[in-house]
């Protein structure tokens, strides 16, 4: 039995209930009192939402709906005060919390989980909402992409012809979800000079949404993102609301390129690495887009951003430094290789593999990531996490000297030991999971290092 | 030195669980013995050829990659039974296993015929089995081994009454979540369900069907490989099987409301 509360009942309960999550050292408290106010009062979410006088927006995919969301705030935040999830709590109960804590907030702008996507948009009814991307992910959590992309489908026909969905073209089953649909807006990338020259190994949606032959890919970019079109029943990428073109990327600092809309077009300098980031940049800008902003308003909120949590982040340690470069699956972990690689292949890293719930409890993942070009470049290899023995034999099988890999799950200890091998003035990379960031993120928080993530985005 | 000549089957379709990576075992493992590893995909246009190959391997996919290749895969029966019938050795994980039976019903009822070389069926169910899986395998008479690997399926497996399992269940679900069993084998093939990749946690399976291969090959019996240091997989190992014995697979069962069912491997 639920009891109807009255609201202010609800949230100043649940409010308390964050502080005390907070006290008891239990990390940011981020969903707890979401959680609490999903069972105190489970309609609570739907007034609190409809409440926003400016609406909300979702952001949804398996790879950079963090940075989509933190980009798209970037923007935004000139237009109207925001309740936004910035720590990344994603699911309904993350939202739920964010609406709790955002007084005089007027505009919504959500990440939010692919799974939990249609529970969410039934409850929170947005005005806009972005779909970025699908790629295998968490296979044990989520079971296959089809039950995903099937979510999805039959989420967006749900919702009101209002409702403004963006999308990205690139993506076979993602760009088909604007079909039908007017006030979509599709975007995607058009610079064939960056193409891969095939399909990765882990390119997921290959085989024609429509009729299940194999697409022909004019240009490959990221995974199975990029220009297809199937050569027996003529399934094409949808045509392009907006573009990025003229790309150039530059190391691990920035990627500069031409934001490209029928209103006209603006170079933009964003301050994040990799292809990868631009289809974040388009899916922020082009959903910014729906939302009313202009493009002097876009092109001056790219410029500003700078990475979100965990994400890409240098944390100095001392007279050195750490990279952190979060890694989840296989699409988004090639992408952080190539980025890395491309942008002067370092000679030690320290990868930590997790098998937590948040991590995928099947870490079979990691032998589709083509490590093999970040292999080549090192020298040493501290492997850590709780499964830091499959990371190992990752790379004894890649052909990586054993004598060459280290073994440390103790996180802590792994990267002490990455510094101690780190040269005075240098960088050390570390590419942990999703529980092994966070757990790095305490470790550097104890010490004293950073901020914790709750200060900040608050 | 000896040239293994492996079949990869639909390496572009079935490839779900990190196939790629029980090949980096299999063509390590032979390297480091001196031998050298010959892998051709095979794919749907292509025939098997008698005698043309020592060692198959088939992956896992999702339903809808089945689906895709299932008829074209029932059509290679026949050579694909004579090949280990003369002493090939054969993988086949998940969605592969699924389709070396006689049939397999996938999540929304259809219906994809099978090889027909193990003598099983497969049915998915409600709820997919999902989680860390230990087995223990008595492969040679009289040497019990043990398995760890991940299972994810909707199907449940119903060997024949004939037929011998791959192993028993230590902890998890194997073929049905019910019988105890897991897997199947028949002479040089092995059908399962565990994928993590399988073998580079358990290099003892690679060796064995290695060494089958190899006697395939130069036409004598198997006999076994140099032993190598298998340090790091016998610690992968230790921590796969632990995950398990926690509460593997049995805490794990997914349930999924009706209107959303996941399709099956």
């Amino acid at each position: 039995m639920h009891l109807r509360l009255p609201l202010v009942v609800d949230i100043a309960g649940a409010k308390v209930v964050a502080a005390l999550s907070r006290l008891a050292g239990a990390g940011g408290g981020t969903t707890v009192p979401g959680k609490l106010l999903c069972k105190l009062d489970p309609g609570a979410i739907d007034r609190l939402a409809a409440a926003l006088p400016a609406g909300a927006a979702v952001v949804s995919a398996t790879n950079g709906k963090t940075t989509t969301t933190a980009i798209a705030a970037e923007i935004l935040r000139g237009r109207a005060r925001l309740a936004h999830n910035r720590a990344g709590s994603n699911l309904l109960s993350g939202v739920a919390s964010t609406l709790l804590t955002s007084r005089g907030a007027e505009l919504g702008l959500f990440e939010v989980d692919e799974a939990a996507l249609p529970e969410v948009v039934r409850r929170v009814r947005p005005r806009a909402i972005s779909l970025g991307n699908l790629f295998r992910d968490q296979l044990d959590r989520y079971g296959e992409l089809e039950l995903v992309a099937d979510r999805w489908r039959r989420a967006v026909a749900a919702l009101p012809a209002a409702t403004r969905i963006v999308v990205n073209a690139d993506d076979p089953q993602v760009g088909d979800l604007a079909h039908g649909r007017e006030t979509a807006s599709t975007f995607g990338l058009d610079d064939p000079r960056l193409a891969r020259s095939g399909l990765q190994h882990a390119a997921d949606s290959k085989y024609c949404v429509r009729c299940g032959t194999p697409y022909d890919y004019a240009a490959a970019y990221v995974g199975h993102l990029g220009d297809y079109r199937c050569p027996a029943c003529g399934h094409a990428r949808p045509k392009l609301d907006v573009a990025a073109r003229a790309i150039e990327l530059d190391g691990l600092d920035r990627v500069v390129f031409d934001f490209v809309t029928a209103d006209g077009s603006r170079r933009v300098d964003l301050g994040l690495p990799g292809l990868y980031n631009v289809y974040n940049a388009l899916a922020a800008g082009t959903l910014a887009q729906a939302l009313g902003a202009s493009l002097d308003e876009i092109a001056a909120g790219l410029g500003r951003f700078t990475a979100a949590f965990g994400r890409f982040e240098r944390i100095p340690v001392g007279s050195k430094g750490l990279l952190l470069l979060l890694i989840k699956n296989p699409a988004g972990a090639n992408e952080v290789v190539r980025t890395l690689v491309e942008g002067g292949a370092p000679r030690l890293a320290v990868v930590a593999l997790n098998d937590g719930i948040a991590d995928g409890r099947d870490v079979s993942w990691i032998w589709d990531v083509d490590f093999e070009p970040l292999f080549e470049g090192l020298e040493r290899l501290v492997v850590s996490g709780d499964r830091a023995t499959e990371l190992a034999l990752r790379a004894k099988y890649a052909g990586f000297d054993t004598q060459a890999i280290e073994v440390v799950p103790d996180l802590a200890r792994a990267v002490d030991r990455g510094l101690e091998l780190t040269p005075e003035g240098g960088e050390l990379v570390v590419l942990p999971t999703y529980t092994a960031m966070l757990g790095l993120q305490r470790l550097v928080t104890q010490r004293g290092l950073v901020r914790p993530y709750w200060e900040r985005a608050a | 030195m000896t040239t293994i000549r492996v079949a990869h089957l639909y390496p572009d379709y079935l490839n779900i669980y990190a196939d790629r990576g029980n090949m980096a075992v299999l063509r390590r493992r032979a390297e480091w013995r001196g031998h050298e590893l010959e892998i051709t995909g095979l794919g749907m246009a292509d025939s098997i050829v008698a005698g043309a190959h020592d060692l198959f391997y088939i992956g896992g996919g999702q339903d809808r990659e089945q689906l895709l290749v299932a008829a074209d895969l029932s059509s290679k029966a026949e050579p694909l039974i004579a090949a280990v019938e003369e002493g090939c050795a054969l993988l086949a994980v998940c969605g592969g296993y699924q389709l070396l039976g006689r049939r397999y019903r996938g999540f929304h009822g259809e219906e994809m015929p099978g090889v027909g070389l193990l003598p099983l069926e497969t049915v998915a169910g409600e709820g997919r089995l999902i989680g860390n899986v230990l087995l223990e395998c008595e492969v040679e008479p009289g040497l019990r081994r043990t398995l760890a690997g991940f299972e994810n399926h909707a199907g449940r497996t119903l060997l024949d009454p004939r037929a011998r399992p791959l192993g028993r269940v230590v902890c998890g679900y194997g073929n049905d979540g019910e019988s105890g069993w897991e897997g199947c084998r028949l002479k040089g093939a092995v059908g399962t369900y565990l994928h993590g990749p399988l073998l580079p946690r358990n290099p003892w399976l690679a060796d064995w069907l290695l060494a089958r291969a190899l006697a395939h090959r130069s036409g004598g019996e198997p006999t076994a490989l140099e032993p190598l240091l298998d340090e790091l997989e016998a610690g992968a190992h230790a921590v796969s099987a632990g995950r398990a014995q926690a509460g593997g697979g049995a805490a794990a069962v997914r349930r999924w409301p009706r209107r959303a069912r996941p399709a099956g491997s």
